[in-house]
């Protein structure tokens, strides 16, 4: 197995920690990871992206071209991305402030209403794991137990109290993706 | 086995230093690299293991520190990237011609000149054919995964130790700023400073009761002398050709075609081999792994074994293909490919350009 991703957004939107919580996710159940930002002079609100891999073999190349999985969540990141989706792939993204919709016939296409639902529950910043509840329920590629493992890793211990507000969203994530075509 | 970590390349390189029993890093920050700085500052080595760090007030006296540390048997290591280490060059001319071990690490960026801070690989001939003045190599290792960040600071000091000279961590941009998993080494101690009288009769650190006043100097005026010194360098040099070239090869048994590369450009190249073979044309990687010394042995023996071209990829206009182009003497199609400018190739370019220079060329 080996999956693909590019996240792209906003800078600000929790994109590259979405992309680490990821990657530390499947550190925790052995496999190969790899997370590679593109880094730059960027910064709040300039856009964001960054290519995550997980695979259970030693992953070739970090930078890519070609992805299994987009996660689309402003319309630069969209018009940048589409195309560069693996036919047979999985487009997912947030419809907020997206004004051309995804037109590829050839992927399979979901959509979660993410930035509603955080600030339907009070949080700008839990935006990006309702993202990634959403991808988890698409491709269950990682236990959420090992999501949670990643995050008491990766977070400062003083963070460690927000952990249960990120679970309840990946779950808010989970139940919240619609499916707007299949292959 | 040892612990494991999503890092990123430099945060690896960084505790690699720590874990390795280094003495002491000096260094200026300056992207894509300053992640080594920072994090060493927030590790608190100090406090571990009794180790120095110190930002100093530009390049030019991070080396001269690495300059006076090396030359008394301590274990010293500084990082930057690419226009930095141009001001290191002066420094590291005489640190060779004084044979201190010193480990320095390039985290290479688009230039020439402060060009830009994206990824590249454009200092190879700075690195591979000398970037002060006179006679003199570094040893220089590429790494081309998180994982390689952290095991060649250890292996860079015992070589710098072994030969008594510079060796230059090669990396770039995307190596830096990536996060792999990576597992990392025990603690290696420092070494005491009984030990390092005890181990490195040459360290300038006290002149020993009876014994003979140690020197440690690159300057000769005495031509014959010096062209002994020379001499002595140069059968160094023939020496670590003989027993420290070092490469991978992926998937070269059956291959027709090689794509030689190193750092990202190899990671890259890793892809562009399965989009080949799904296309059924066999080729495979030479991954260098030492850059200098350079694999030329390797590069005759794959020609003999009937190898119809080489395609050197690296983010640069063409500096590490020269060297292939020397090994092979003529005898196969050898080609470059490389983007320019921090803008990096992707897998597809990669297997393109194979096909268009190489096969159809």
């Amino acid at each position: 197995m080996t999956e693909e991703i590019i996240i792209a957004g906003f800078g600000g939107q929790g994109v590259l920690s979405m992309g680490k919580i990821l990657a530390y996710s499947g550190i925790m159940q052995d496999q190969e990871v790899s997370w590679m930002p593109s880094y730059g002079p960027e910064m709040r609100g300039g856009t964001a992206n960054v290519t995550v891999i997980l695979s259970d073999e030693r992953i070739s190349s970090p930078i890519l071209r070609a992805y299994d999985t987009a996660i689309i969540l402003n319309q630069q990141s969209m018009d940048k991305f589409e195309h560069t989706i693996k036919p047979g792939g999985t487009l997912l993204y947030d419809p907020n402030g997206i004004s051309h919709h995804p037109t590829r016939k050839d992927i399979n296409i979901f959509r979660v209403e993410a930035a509603k639902k955080a600030s339907e529950m009070g949080s700008g910043k839990i935006f990006n794991m309702i993202v990634l509840g959403a991808y988890l329920q698409i491709k269950p590629l990682v236990k959420i137990e090992n999501v949670v493992k990643g995050l008491r890793k990766s977070l400062p211990e003083r963070h460690h109290k927000l952990i249960p507000l990120n679970e309840d969203a990946i779950h808010v994530g989970m139940k919240n993706v619609e499916s707007m075509q299949s292959i | 086995m040892g612990e494991l970590r999503l890092m990123k390349g430099n945060e690896a390189l960084a505790e690699a230093i720590i874990r390795a029993g280094a003495d002491g890093y000096f260094g200026y920050p300056i992207t894509p690299q300053s992640e080594v700085i920072e994090y060493l500052t927030a590790a608190k080595p100090q406090d571990r293991t009794g180790m120095v760090v110190l930002q100093a007030e530009s390049e030019v006296a991070s080396i001269n520190m690495l300059y006076g540390g090396g030359a008394t048997g301590k274990k010293v290591v500084t990082s930057s990237s690419s226009p930095g280490i141009s001001l290191m060059q002066e420094g590291l001319s005489y640190i060779a011609g004084a044979e201190i071990p010193i480990v320095i690490a390039n985290v290479v960026r688009g230039g020439p000149g402060l060009g830009d801070i994206q990824p590249a690989q454009s200092d190879y001939f700075q690195s591979t054919k000398g970037g002060g003045h006179g006679d003199y190599r570094l040893l220089v290792l590429a790494p081309s995964s998180v994982q390689e960040m952290s095991d060649f600071v250890p292996l860079s000091f015992d070589l710098a130790f072994k030969y008594r000279m510079p060796v230059m961590i090669l990396s770039d941009g995307a190596i830096g700023q990536m996060m792999e998993k990576v597992e990392l080494f025990d603690q290696i101690p420092r070494l005491t400073d009984q030990e390092v009288k005890d181990k490195y009769p040459w360290a300038t650190n006290g002149k020993p009761k009876g014994g003979e006043r140690r020197v440690i100097t690159s300057l000769d005026l005495d031509p014959a002398k010096l062209e002994q010194h020379n001499y002595h360098l140069q059968e160094k040099y023939r020496t670590i050709e003989q027993n420290e070239v070092r490469y991978e090869q992926i998937m070269c048994d059956d291959a027709d075609y090689i794509l030689v590369a190193y750092g990202s450009s190899a990671r890259i190249s890793q892809k562009s081999i399965q989009l080949l073979r799904a296309k059924g044309i066999k080729v495979g990687l030479l991954r260098l792994i030492t850059l200098w010394p350079f694999p030329t042995m390797k590069i005759q023996e794959l020609v003999q074994k009937g190898i119809k071209g080489f395609l050197a990829v690296e983010m640069s206009a063409g500096q590490m293909v020269e060297d292939v182009r020397l090994a092979v003497e003529g005898k196969v199609k050898v080609a470059h490919y490389g983007r320019l400018g921090g803008v990096i190739h992707s897998p597809e370019e990669v297997a393109e350009a194979l096909e268009q220079k190489i096969i159809g060329g």
